[in-house]
Order: structure tokens, then sequence, then C-alpha cells
């Protein structure tokens, strides 16, 4: 598997989502800073990570959504390459489109930072497929902006769909539905707040986050 | 040319915010104030003869989030 991790001003998650594909790979990703036009040769796997994006300027993942590596993230979703959206990525790949909703301020305000318990609703797709369907799993969660929010068509739709990947079983930050994450139409792009690429290894306290890149190469290499 | 750009949260979508500031007014003894909804004033130097369709163009593609935000646009025509 051949990924590549963007990188925007004011990312802070990228190293950590790099050394986890690296670990799973066996393959250094490519760091693609937000400037370029176009992803490398040959990218399988395209990995928005988490941070503060332009300092969060406007909205969440607003700008990072405009700007010029992003019209080649949207042309490589548009052609079933794998994309994965992590915190400030999930408020990107909203904010450029990929996904519908919006992610808004935590309902209670406060920046919520410690380990969730979080269901797997759906283990047949490309990212979730090392895990049981029904699964229950802990990832951290570190935002401010998470509560993600749609019109109620939208919502029943994802439902309907299983487009629902992972949903919070505590009330978190008041999220439509305890949403953590959801897929786009045709599977291949996957947005959520909690972090898998922060518990990869029995020291981080947990490696529940591991078996999502385990799966994920298991597909996209098969 | 200038011109301001008010984007609001469209009716219905939770606000946070303006739930923290109404509690906030509450607490220093305003009565009577029944809702607060906040949003954001964007002010917009332009060239002259920038078209109202460019500028709603701006808001479409950035400046507000068509999901959850509603934008107005006014004018200043002599600023």
């Amino acid at each position: 598997m051949r990924s590549a991790v963007i990188v925007f001003p004011g990312s802070n998650c990228d190293r950590d989502l790099a050394v986890a594909l690296e670990q799973v790979t066996g393959r250094k990703p490519a760091m693609v800073w937000h400037k370029e036009n176009a992803l490398p040769d040959g990218v399988d796997f395209i990995g928005v990570p988490g941070g503060f994006s332009y300092g969060d300027y406007l909205r969440s993942g607003a700008m990072a959504a405009r700007s010029p590596v992003m019209r080649a993230v949207k042309e490589a979703a548009g052609r079933g390459v794998p994309v994965i959206g992590i915190c400030n990525g999930f408020q990107v790949l909203t904010e450029a489109g990929l996904l519908p909703g919006a992610l808004m301020r935590n309902a209670r305000l406060s920046f919520v930072c410690r380990p969730v318990p979080l269901r797997v609703e759906n283990s047949q797709s490309l990212f979730t497929s090392a895990y049981e369907n029904g699964e229950k799993i802990s990832l951290p969660v570190a935002h401010h902006d998470g509560n993600y929010q749609a019109d109620d068509a939208t919502l029943d739709r994802l439902e309907g769909e299983g487009r629902v990947a992972f949903r919070y079983l505590d009330e978190v930050n008041g999220s439509a539905r305890n949403i953590a994450g959801i897929l786009n139409d045709s599977g291949n792009v996957l947005g959520l707040m909690p972090h898998p690429e922060r518990v990869i290894e029995p020291a981080h306290g947990g490696t529940d986050g591991l078996r999502l890149f385990e799966g994920l190469l298991e597909t996209v290499a098969a | 040319m200038k011109a301001r750009v008010f984007i609001t949260l469209k009716n219905g979508v939770l606000d946070p915010q303006g739930k923290a500031i109404h509690h906030a007014l509450d607490g220093l003894g305003f009565k009577g104030v029944n809702d607060v909804r906040a949003g954001k004033l964007i002010e917009l130097d332009l060239a002259d003869g920038t078209s109202d369709s460019d500028i709603e163009d701006m808001c479409r593609k950035l400046l507000a989030n068509t999901v959850i935000e509603n934008f107005r646009i006014e004018r200043l025509e002599n600023a």
C-alpha cells in the first residue's frame, strides 16, 4: 500500500498518522504539503490528519478544504481511492463536500480530551473489516468542534445505508444520534472524530486503533 | 466599494455559543432575554464593479457553510 498523508499549516497529528501507516504497511507514507497540486503517482490511500489547520479560522477545516491539494484528493476519492479524515481531517472532508453534514462546536462548549467507548456500526467497510459488527472499542478523542449535525433526511439516509461507521456509546459532544464517524455513499471515504492512530501499541493504553489500519491494508492489498 | 456579509446559523441549528451568552446575560441579571444566536460579520473591501453574484459566489464557496448557515449581503455603495 502506497499511502499519502496531507499536511496543512496547523496539522499536528500528521506524524502520528505516518507512524501508524508505516508500522502497518512497512512503508513510509508520502507527506504531501497543502500547496501541492497533485498527489504522488500510485497513491492508493490518503490520510487527512488531525490538528488545527489554518488555526481553525472561519470554521474548522474551512480553509484547508479549499487548498490546492484538496482538488487532487477529491479527484482521487472520485476514482475510489480510500480516504480517511481523522478529527480535523473529518472537518476538512465535510467542508470539502466529500462527506455530508457539518461539525459544530461541542454542545457543552468544552474541549473534550479522553478515551471514549464506541460501537462499530458497520464492519463491512474498507476501513472496519478487522472489527466485529457491533463490537465495543475505545478510542481517544481530542476536539472542540466534534458535534456532528445534519438534517434528519441526511441522518436517516446515513443510518439506512449503513454509513454510520462508529457511534459513541455515551454522549460526548452533542452529535446527532451520537454519530462519531461516517462513510460517503461509495464507502471509500471515512471521517471520524476519534483518533485510531493514537492507540496502535499497548504502551498507548490500547490497540483498538491498530485494527482499522490493518483491516484497511488487507482490503486495499486484496 | 465595501460590502458586509452577515452569517447566521439556520433556524433549528443548535447554537451552543448563543446559549452560553444567554446564560451569562442571565447571570448578570439581564431579564427578558428570550434567546441569543451568535453569528459572524465579514467586511469585504471590493473592486468597483464587483457584482452581487460574485459576492454570493464567495459566500457559497467559502464564507458560509450552507449546510448549517445562512448569509445576507449588504452593499455599502459609498464606502
